[in-house]
C-alpha cells in the first residue's frame, strides 16, 4: 500500500480523490523515501569517488611503470633515476598474509569447535566474548605489545633455538634482526584470531542438531561426531572466516609497520626485516621526495584497496550459503 | 472402533511370544532434565524380533523413552536418568558400559531425515562401518549393498552411489537413515517417529520395510500416529504424561483396552 501510494503520480492521486490528509501523508512518504535512498547510496558514492581519486593520484606512477611496477624490485628515489617497483612490498604482504592464516586458521577453528562442542553450555558466551573483545584492540596496542614483548621474544628465544637446529634452512638462516617477518606474522595472527573463531563459530552453531544426533546414534565419539557431523557442513563457514581474517591481515598496517622492520627487500628468512605494501605506505608518504614517488606510493594503496576489496567480497559471498545451509531443518 | 480393527496387523504366524524370553527389560525407569521429570517409573518388557509401538500424545515422554534406550539421551545437557534397562540381562547403565560401544549394537533413525550432507549415499552407509575400523573397499562395497538392499532402496540408488544422499527424496532419505542404521548390524533398531515427515506413499513403504526387518531385528518405534501402531506393532506401549497407562499385544489392546485412557485415547478424545 506503501509502495503504490509512493509510485502514483500526482494527478492520478488527485484521480483517486484523496483527502487533503492522505496527499500530504503521500508527500510525506516521498520526502522519507527519498531522504532514506540519497544516504543508502553515499557508501557506494564514496566508494567510487575514492577509487576514482585513488586512480587518478596513481596515474603518473601507472604511465610511467605499467606492469613492471608489480614485477619490479628497485625502489629508486633519486630524482636523477627514479624507478619504483612495488614486488617486494607484494611479496612481504602476501608471505606475511598466508603465513599468519596458516597459524590462525587451525588454532581458530580448534577454539570455536571447543567453545561449541565441549565447554559446557553456560561458558559459551564468556569464552566467545572474550576471544571477540581481542578484535577491539586497537592495532597500536598490539603494536607497541609488539615492539617491547613479542620482538625481544622472538629474537632472544625463538630465534636462537630455531637457528641451531634449522638454520641451514634458508628460511630459519640470516640475516638475523631483531624486527622481522615473522615478528609480523606472529601479531598478525594473534589480530586475525577472533575473526576466524567468531565466523567459525557462527557456522558450527548452524549446523543442525540432528546431524550431531546422527553420529552420535551411529556410536561415534565426540571427536568421530565432529569429524563426520560438525566439520562437513561448516566447511564453506570456515573457509569465508579465513579469506575475511586474509583481507584483514592483507590491509593490517599499524601493528606490522612497528614489527617488521622495514627491510624493503625479499629474503627467504623469517628473521629478516621486511615489508609489506601497508607498511611502505606509512612509513613513506611523509617523505614524498617528488610527485612520482607520491604517485608510486598511491599505486600501492590501490592496490592494497582493491585486493582487499575484493577478497572481502569473496569471503562474505562464501559465508552466505553456509547461513543457508544451517536454516535447513 | 470397528475402522481400527480392519487395520489391525493379523497376529503373527508364530504365536507364543510368552515362549521367547524378553530382549528388553525395563525397570522402574525415571528420567528428565535437571529438575524436569519426563518419565515416571516406567516398566515394561520389550520381545524379541517384534515391533513394539509406542504411542502418547506429544509431549508425553515417548521420545525420552526411547532416546534412554541407546543412552542417547545422556547427551543433553543437564539429562539424567534412573532406574534400569536390561538388554539380554546386562543393565546398560551399568558404570561398566561404555555408551559410544552401545550406540554400535543399537541403532536410531530419527524423525527427520537426517543423511550427513556432505556425504555420498555410499559413504552415508559405509560412515558406521568406518567408524569401527572397516577399511577394506570390498567389504565395504559389499555391506554397503546389503544395507541398502535390506532398507528397500538398493534398486533405487545404485546408479548413483556417489551423489548426494540429500539429493534423495524424504522417503529414500529415510531409507537411507535406515540402511546406515542397519550397516552395522545392530541387533536393536529404534525409530523415533520416522514417517512423521514423510507423505502417506513414503509412509506405507517405510511400514512394508519395518514389516520385513522384524524377522531380523527388535524395533521399537515412536509414533503418535495411532493407526500406523495398529497396522505395523505386535505390541504397544502407551505412555501419557510419563507414565505408562498400558502395554500389550496390539491386537487386544486395540479391541479391548484394559485402562479407560487407552480407549479415549484410540477413539481419538485426546493427543
Amino acid at each position: 500500500m506503501l509502495m503504490t501510494t509512493v509510485q502514483l503520480d500526482g494527478d492520478q492521486t488527485e484521480n483517486l480523490s484523496c483527502s487533503a490528509g492522505a496527499s500530504r501523508q503521500a508527500f510525506g512518504d516521498r520526502v522519507f523515501f527519498a531522504v532514506l535512498t540519497g544516504a543508502s547510496l553515499i557508501a557506494p558514492l564514496i566508494l567510487l569517488l575514492f577509487v576514482a581519486v585513488l586512480a587518478y593520484g596513481a596515474w603518473p606512477s601507472i604511465r610511467e611503470f605499467g606492469l613492471s611496477f608489480l614485477t619490479s624490485s628497485v625502489w629508486e628515489p633519486n630524482p636523477e633515476r627514479e624507478r619504483y617497483g612495488a614486488f617486494p612490498f607484494i611479496v612481504g604482504t602476501l608471505i606475511s598474509a598466508t603465513l599468519a592464516l596458516a597459524l590462525a586458521a587451525p588454532a581458530g577453528i580448534g577454539i570455536a569447535t571447543l567453545v561449541n562442542e565441549v565447554l559446557p553450555s553456560r561458558l559459551r558466551g564468556t569464552a566467545r566474548f572474550l576471544i571477540e573483545i581481542l578484535a577491539t584492540i586497537p592495532s597500536v596496542v598490539y603494536g607497541l605489545w609488539g615492539v617491547f614483548v613479542l620482538a625481544p621474544w622472538v629474537s632472544g628465544t625463538l630465534q636462537p633455538a630455531l637457528a641451531k637446529p634449522l638454520g641451514f634452512i634458508p628460511v630459519f638462516g640470516p640475516p638475523y634482526e631483531p624486527r622481522n617477518m615473522l615478528c609480523a606474522v606472529l601479531i598478525l595472527a594473534i589480530m586475525v584470531l577472533p575473526i576466524i573463531v567468531s565466523v567459525s563459530l557462527d557456522a558450527i552453531r548452524s549446523v543442525p542438531a540432528s546431524y550431531r544426533e546422527a553420529a552420535l546414534g551411529l556410536g561415534a565419539t565426540r571427536w568421530e561426531m565432529v569429524r563426520i557431523a560438525v566439520w562437513p557442513p561448516a566447511r564453506s563457514g570456515f573457509i569465508g572466516g579465513c579469506i575475511l581474517a586474509l583481507g584483514r591481515a592483507l590491509g593490517e598496517t599499524m601493528a606490522v609497520t612497528m614489527v617488521i622492520g622495514n627491510g624493503r627487500r625479499i629474503s627467504a628468512s623469517l628473521f629478516a626485516a621486511s615489508d609489506t605494501v601497508a607498511s611502505t605506505i606509512a612509513n613513506q608518504f611523509a617523505e614524498a621526495p617528488s610527485d612520482l614517488f607520491t604517485a608510486a606510493l598511491i599505486e600501492m594503496a590501490l592496490l592494497l584497496f582493491v585486493v582487499t576489496l575484493s577478497v572481502n567480497v569473496i569471503a562474505r559471498w562464501l559465508i552466505r550459503p553456509a547461513a543457508r545451509t544451517g536454516a535447513r531443518p | 472402533m470397528n475402522l481400527m480393527e480392519t487395520n489391525l496387523k493379523p497376529p503373527a504366524s508364530t504365536p507364543a511370544s510368552p515362549a521367547r524370553p524378553p530382549r528388553i527389560v525395563v525397570d522402574r525407569l525415571e528420567a528428565g532434565f535437571g529438575r524436569h521429570q519426563v518419565l515416571r517409573s516406567v516398566s515394561l518388557d520389550l520381545p524379541d524380533r517384534a515391533i513394539t509401538a509406542v504411542m502418547g500424545p506429544s509431549g508425553c515422554g515417548k521420545s525420552t523413552f526411547i532416546r534412554c534406550i541407546n543412552r542417547l539421551h545422556d547427551e543433553v545437557p543437564g539429562a539424567w536418568a534412573r532406574g534400569s534397562i536390561a538388554v539380554d540381562g546386562q543393565d546398560l547403565y551399568a558404570p561398566s558400559v561404555d555408551p559410544v560401544q552401545l550406540r554400535r549394537r543399537i541403532g536410531m533413525v530419527f524423525q527427520r531425515p537426517n543423511p550427513f550432507p556432505t556425504f555420498s549415499i555410499y559413504d552415508n552407509v559405509a560412515v558406521g562401518l568406518r567408524l569401527n575400523g572397516t577399511r577394506k573397499r570390498a567389504i565395504l562395497d559389499e555391506r554397503v549393498e546389503q544395507s541398502l538392499r535390506r532398507a528397500a532402496l538398493w534398486d533405487e540408488v545404485k546408479d548413483r552411489l556417489d551423489k548426494p544422499g540429500t539429493g534423495l527424496s524424504g522417503g529414500q532419505q529415510q531409507r537411507l537413515c535406515i540402511a546406515r542404521a542397519l550397516a552395522v548390524e545392530p541387533e536393536i533398531l529404534l525409530l523415533d517417529e520416522p514417517c512423521s515427515a514423510l507423505d502417506p506413499v513414503a509412509t506405507e513403504r517405510i511400514e512394508e520395510l519395518l514389516l520385513d526387518l522384524e524377522r531380523d531385528y527388535t524395533l521399537v518405534m515412536v509414533t503418535h500416529n495411532i493407526q500406523q501402531a495398529a497396522r505395523v506393532a505386535d505390541r504397544t506401549v502407551f505412555l501419557l504424561l510419563g507414565e505408562l497407562v498400558e502395554v500389550g499385544q496390539t491386537s487386544d489392546m486395540f479391541t479391548n483396552p484394559k485402562d479407560p485412557r487407552t480407549e479415549s485415547f484410540i477413539s481419538g478424545r485426546f493427543g
